[in-house]
């Protein structure tokens, strides 16, 4: 028998597998093991950083463009709404000078998540603009901005109350907190503009001034539905506002940031003026 | 657990790289467009409305 080893088949070495494994060796292996998965947790948290900040921006601009052709196409159709006769002039009492005819604010008849105004901020950006759509349901607002259910619709006595995001999902009201008094918040509707400014002293920058006490600015709970009331602060409606509502701090949903406006003279007609009032462009 | 998936891509080191590459991105992708937005709403801080 040749003792001679087999240089075309060397022996094989022992198989360590058969080892029993040390307990050490175990130990190291889930230690690696959880390295990797909290390595790799923090990867997806990063992640989820990114998907908020710039997906959610992608995905929120093609809802907008989306939503600026259909509703552009809707007011270039059929009207959905009724244009009414200016209101009459009522009869001057003791002496007083009869107020001007105003045009009445259309009525507007819309669906939930159907788009039905568009939103211009000149403070918030030369070209800012939004659609409003109809609810503020998550699914609503990820598309942009949201008409709170039972309030007034633009121009509408009462209060026009809109919820938008603060970061991400296109971020409508991200820098809502540079918003000073005075400031102009122009509606579109389908026949009109709407502008409204925003409560307060424009000289002092003081929110607090305006005579019916409600401020131009507040940080309120999240609980504190009073904001959206018909008159901002919980009374019937007295007069046209809009309501602005968003999160606060930036990053957090702690309390919510609200703006009031007040409607600021009387309906301009989109015929008389296509390109929008002074307001827009000053 | 990524020397697990390593050790098993087929082919040599440079296609195990793209390889390795890809599968990144088909998870990354995964997660972005599918797995984040259905997860989002139940997170706190995308709530911008006052309600009771």
């Amino acid at each position: 028998m040749s003792t001679a080893v087999d240089v075309e088949n060397p022996p094989s070495p022992t198989p360590r597998a058969a080892e029993p494994r040390r307990a050490g060796d175990v130990v190291r292996t889930v230690i690696r093991g959880i390295g990797q998965t909290l390595i790799t947790f923090g990867l997806v948290a990063l992640l989820f950083v990114v998907y908020e900040l710039y997906v959610t921006d992608f995905l929120s601009a093609r809802d907008q463009d989306r939503l600026s052709e259909q509703i552009e196409q809707q007011w270039a159709d059929a009207p959905t709404v009724e244009a009414p006769a200016p209101e009459p002039v009522p009869a001057p009492t003791e002496g007083a000078p009869a107020p001007a005819p105003q045009p009445a604010p259309e009525t507007i008849d819309v669906g939930l998540g159907e788009p039905f105004a568009k939103l211009y901020i000149p403070r918030l950006g030369e070209d800012y603009n939004r659609v409003i759509v109809e609810g503020t349901a998550q699914v609503q607002l990820e598309q942009g901005p949201g008409h709170y259910l039972g309030t007034a619709m633009p121009g509408q006595q009462g209060n026009f109350a809109v919820a938008g995001h603060r970061v991400g999902r296109g971020s409508p009201f991200l820098d809502l907190d540079r918003m000073r008094p005075g400031d102009a918040i122009v509606v579109e509707t389908e026949l009109n503009w709407y502008v409204y400014r925003v409560l307060g002293d424009p000289a002092t920058g003081d929110f607090g001034t305006d005579p019916s006490g409600i401020p131009g600015q507040q940080i309120v709970r999240p609980e504190d539905v009073s904001v959206i009331a018909p008159t901002p602060g919980g009374a019937a409606a007295t007069d046209a506002y809009l309501t602005l509502t968003t999160c606060h701090p930036k990053y957090s949903a702690a309390q919510r940031l609200i703006i009031h406006a007040r409607l600021d003279g009387s309906p301009v007609s989109k015929a008389s003026a296509p390109d929008g009032p002074p307001a827009l462009n000053g | 657990m990524y020397t697990w998936i390593w050790r098993h891509l087929p082919g040599n080191a440079a296609a195990k790289t793209l390889a390795a590459l890809v599968l990144v991105l088909a998870v990354a992708a995964l997660l972005l467009f599918v797995v984040f937005p259905e997860v989002e709403p139940l997170l706190p801080f995308t709530n911008v409305t006052v309600d009771q």
